[in-house]
């Protein structure tokens, strides 16, 4: 319940917060912008416009947990907000939780505005209605719950500045880290493919939650890798969420 | 009952680069249920980090502490405390309305009783007008008592305030100390720390005075000052001369001003003589007045007096 309580609290004073306003505005003009490619893409406009749809959710979904993210925890001991908090009757674990889910719910409220508004611009100007394209906003907003994650942990004991560049970093090379393994084979030296191996299972593999491609052009795909996927979103976040807990809680303020 | 119980709590900052930092410097101190206890010391002194060593914002480096007999890491005890930090700050985006309903549901106040209780909070800190506006439009006194109002919503047995006074204004300082004075009349114990030592002298019970983290001296305010007369002021009127000379020499100081003459005396011996001088004469008395040591002068002869120890 106490959970409940600072998560809904954090999701009232950052839904207030001018910066998100100002990056879901972005976005919708983002979404919106894609009618202006039409003439590059005869017979094509359909695909270019959910392209670009699940792009700018992903895109700006990472910019909201990075910047939001990073911050949440920084200001609250910098400006002392947590003192009240930290002094009631609540554990710090429930505090850090019900923080994560909070700024969760943001994202999923930013998630929903945004695809709301591309399902109302596929129908402008396509007429048509795709339900697949749920299934990869499904997984963008799972790759968004483990940013999200990551730029809490960080955040718990670094400044916005240094957390926000990490975690944009782990992003990138997130989706590279298969790329790391076959590197590594191909120099096929031990060393390095033990060390790319301990990289690859260290760093999170977005990779995984990237389904865009799939989704736009109908490509099916394998209900089990949908589950490992999932699976591994959660997993992932779980340990990320610990290892903060275990931080926060060894913290003086 | 005792209210705050404190053992050799001992709190080192550890630099990474540098010497580590004794905050506070195995304190020992017991305060009792139902009185006010102001604790006292200069700036970087160790009050502030008691203060959150008690509320469990800061780990003690060693030693131990009780809050209405249970240990301070246990949660227990903080459903029992309401605390106020220094120069506190709140989320800016909320209503005062929204942020006392936010802590009342932490300590899991039922709506209903909630509602009720930051209605009466509200009217005790006098800001019924403007509960409803986002705090970013606050001035730093209102600030304030919407921080006392927060320190109370779970009707706290202890109440523990890191300097309430500073940074408001006189009238605000009043309203301050009223509260603390209606919260030892309902029961409650205050522990607050102040630099504001005029203020301690009309509302504690007891001080206990901490310098580089040390408690240096503890007990109540009769007993630190022992009511010791500094000097006797003395105001007559209607004096000749002769008398006039005579009182002159033996006060520290004498001023005539506006035909009344002002007599500081630095011993009660010599007031007992000038007396005699006096009845002799038919000069007018129009007061006398005991100058008693006060708290700030004890203070700061024990800060200077440790310094000067400090550096021999």
């Amino acid at each position: 319940m106490k959970v409940v309580t600072i998560a809904l609290n954090t999701y009232r004073e950052s839904i207030r917060d001018k910066v998100l306003y100002g990056l879901v505005l972005f976005s919708i003009i983002f979404i919106g912008a894609s009618r202006i490619l039409k003439p590059l893409t005869i017979g094509e406009e359909l695909k270019v416009t959910k392209d670009m749809g699940l792009a700018s959710i992903s895109f700006f979904g990472l910019l909201i947990a990075v910047f939001i993210g990073t911050r949440l925890l920084y200001e609250e001991i910098e400006k002392k907000t947590i003192y009240t908090i930290i002094s009631k009757p609540l554990k710090r674990w429930q505090f850090l939780l019900g923080k994560y889910i909070g700024l969760l719910l943001v994202i999923l409220t930013v998630v929903i505005i945004m695809t709301l508004w591309i399902y109302l611009v596929l129908w402008l100007t396509t007429r048509t209605f795709d339900v697949t394209l749920l299934l990869g906003i499904f997984y963008i907003f799972l790759e968004l719950m483990v940013i999200t994650a990551i730029s809490l942990f960080f955040s718990t004991f670094s400044t916005p500045i240094m957390s926000g560049l990490i975690t944009f970093m782990l992003y990138f090379t997130g989706h590279l880290t298969r790329d790391i393994l076959i590197f590594a084979e191909l120099t096929k030296s031990r060393i390095v493919t033990i060390i790319s191996h301990i990289i690859y299972f260290i760093l999170p593999n977005l990779s995984n939650f990237n389904i865009k491609g799939e989704i736009v052009h109908k490509v099916p795909l394998e209900t089990a890798f949908l589950l490992y996927s999932l699976s591994y979103g959660i997993l992932y976040t779980i340990f990320l969420l610990l290892l903060s807990v275990i931080i926060f809680q060894k913290r003086d303020f | 009952m005792i209210s705050v119980k404190i053992e050799e709590l001992t709190k080192i900052y550890k630099r990474l680069f540098g010497k580590a930092l004794k905050a506070v410097d195995h304190l020992t101190l017991s305060i009792e249920e139902g009185e006010i206890f102001g604790f006292l010391g200069p700036n970087g002194a160790g009050k502030t980090t008691t203060l959150k060593m008690l509320t469990g914002l800061l780990y003690p480096t060693s030693g131990k502490a009780w809050i209405l007999e249970k240990e301070i890491k246990e949660i227990e005890p903080k459903k029992k405390i309401g605390f106020l930090p220094e120069h506190p700050s709140f989320y800016q985006h909320l209503s005062a309305r929204e942020l006392l309903h936010f802590y009342g549901a932490i300590f899991g106040i039922e709506n209903g009783k909630r509602k009720k209780k930051i209605e009466s909070l509200f009217a005790l800190v006098g800001l019924e007008d403007v509960a409803d506006q986002r705090i970013h439009s606050y001035s730093k006194g209102m600030i304030q008592r919407i921080g006392i109002a927060q320190s109370l919503i779970n009707d706290p047995e202890l109440v523990i305030l890191d300097e309430p006074l500073s940074g408001l204004d006189p009238i605000g300082r009043k309203d301050v100390k009223d509260i603390l004075l209606s919260l030892r009349e309902e029961g409650k114990t205050v522990f607050f720390s102040t630099h504001i030592l005029p203020d301690v002298e009309k509302i504690c019970d007891r001080v206990g005075i901490l310098i580089d983290g040390k408690l240096v001296k503890v007990g109540s305010l009769n007993e630190l000052l022992k009511e010791e007369i500094k000097t006797i002021d003395i105001t007559l009127s209607e004096i000749d001369e002769q008398i006039l000379s005579e009182v002159r020499s033996l006060s520290a100081e004498c001023i005539v001003k506006d035909r009344k003459v002002f007599l500081t005396i630095d011993s009660t011996k010599k007031v007992e003589q000038i007396q005699r001088v006096i009845c002799r004469s038919n000069c007018r008395i129009i007061s006398i007045i005991p100058q008693l040591k006060t708290l700030e002068e004890y203070f700061s002869h024990l800060v200077t007096h440790k310094d000067n120890k400090n550096r021999k």
